[in-house]
């Protein structure tokens, strides 16, 4: 049996991100939760967020996303041999959303999968894109984060009404063009802590998104700086020469947490989650895709994401800026 | 080596100084951390988080909905670090 040959590094060549038209402000919720705008924004750092309409799906998001990184990255759609969708919010189980994008984007019959590692979904897709590059299974490939999390959540309750959101972003992942170059995907450090599994969950199809937060909090604050410590070493980047540190926009006060456990002095940290709010396995490549377009991020330089949610599941890695 | 009230109330201090930016001076045992002293239950967890550092004591999150004041903690300490 003959075995493929893949490329020696990936890279990062484009971006993508999409937020739905209908901005819902604190205020919008105070009209009809017991919350406040002030209370909202000390606990979660959320200003607004962007809700989907009634009738917009997570393909349709993820589609949006998906096809403004793939313009971005000047590649054609028959370049592309694999599409992943990070999603836990799909409309249905079956289909999936993958093979849906993958058409509607005219990308040719690819390899097309969903991945649920909720708010780590991101992280984990990038990681599994990046190895089929190298294992010479896929040229290129598309993936995606899009989460209609509006759908799952209890408008009546406010500690999770508060947090959650709609969106979509997109990463086009390809080889190094030159053997000589440097490699734009780090290695992954990924796991999950099945054993909090109740700490966030929907309990069945007629339920709504629950979450223990004080748990999740104290997990989030506790565990994770190690793994995004970790991430830079096995890129070989000093956590000092990151031009940029975004994690899953959680919670604004879990994200100043873990920033200020890494020692990344000179880094921007993403606050995506002021206008954004929650949006899972969306936030990380929407927050990049908004810190390119407002020119915060030089070509080039060395950005920590690091992903973490339901499952729980966590994964991150060092990427190079498109 | 058990720690006297004294110790542990200076050690809280110092810990509510740098999470939630009270002043040590202001935190006294009759302080009830959400109406005196504005400290929210996501604060309480790091507060929690950086008392186990400090004291070597465990305060899990159902335990922490019941430390209403800052005697509460002091006395939660004392009893843990004795039993520990």
């Amino acid at each position: 049996m003959r075995l493929t040959e893949g490329a020696a590094g990936t890279r990062i060549l484009a971006f993508g991100g999409y937020q739905p038209a209908r901005v819902v402000t604190n205020d919008e919720l105070a009209a009809t939760v017991d919350t406040s705008d002030e209370w909202i924004r000390s606990r979660v750092g959320i200003a607004s967020r962007r809700i989907a309409a009634p009738d917009e799906t997570v393909a349709d998001m993820a589609t949006q996303a998906g096809g403004k990184a793939l313009a971005a990255s000047g590649l054609a759609p028959s370049d592309i041999d694999l599409v992943i969708v990070a999603t836990c919010t799909p409309e249905v189980q079956i289909p999936n959303t993958a093979a849906t994008v993958a058409v509607r984007l005219g990308i040719g019959g690819p390899g097309a999968y969903d991945l649920n590692a909720a708010c780590a979904g991101f992280c984990y897709a990038l990681a599994n894109a990046s190895d089929a590059i190298r294992a010479g299974t896929a040229r290129n490939v598309l993936v995606i984060g899009a989460e209609k999390l509006s759908q799952w959540v209890d408008w009546n309750d406010r500690s999770t009404c508060i947090i959650f959101a709609d969106g979509a972003g997109a990463a086009v992942v390809g080889p190094v063009a030159d053997p000589g170059d440097l490699p734009g995907v780090g290695p992954v450090v990924w796991g999950s802590a099945g054993h909090l599994a109740d700490k966030i969950s929907i309990a069945d199809r007629n339920s709504f998104i629950f979450q223990e937060g004080q748990a999740v909090f104290r997990w989030a604050t506790t565990a994770l700086h190690p793994v995004a410590v970790q991430a830079c070493e096995r890129a070989g980047v000093d956590p000092a020469d990151l031009a940029a540190f975004v994690p899953h926009q959680a919670n604004l006060r879990i994200i100043e947490a873990i920033a200020r456990k890494i020692g990344a002095p000179q880094a921007i940290v993403a606050d995506d989650i002021v206008t954004a709010g929650n949006t899972s396995s969306a936030s990380i490549p929407l927050a990049l895709s908004r810190m390119l377009e407002r020119g915060e991020l030089g070509s080039g330089s060395h950005v920590l994401i690091l992903g973490f949610g339901a499952g729980i599941c966590y994964a991150g890695q060092v990427i190079t800026v498109p | 080596m058990s720690m006297t009230e004294q110790e542990i109330l200076a050690g809280l201090g110092e810990i509510i100084d740098e999470v939630a930016g009270v002043p040590a001076d202001q935190v006294t045992p009759d302080k009830t951390f959400v109406d005196d002293l504005d400290i929210d239950s996501l604060s309480m967890v790091e507060i929690a988080v950086a008392a186990q550092d400090k004291f070597g004591v465990e305060i899990p999150d159902d335990q922490l909905k019941d430390l209403k004041t800052v005697q509460d903690v002091i006395d939660f300490v004392r009893r843990a670090a004795v039993s520990a």
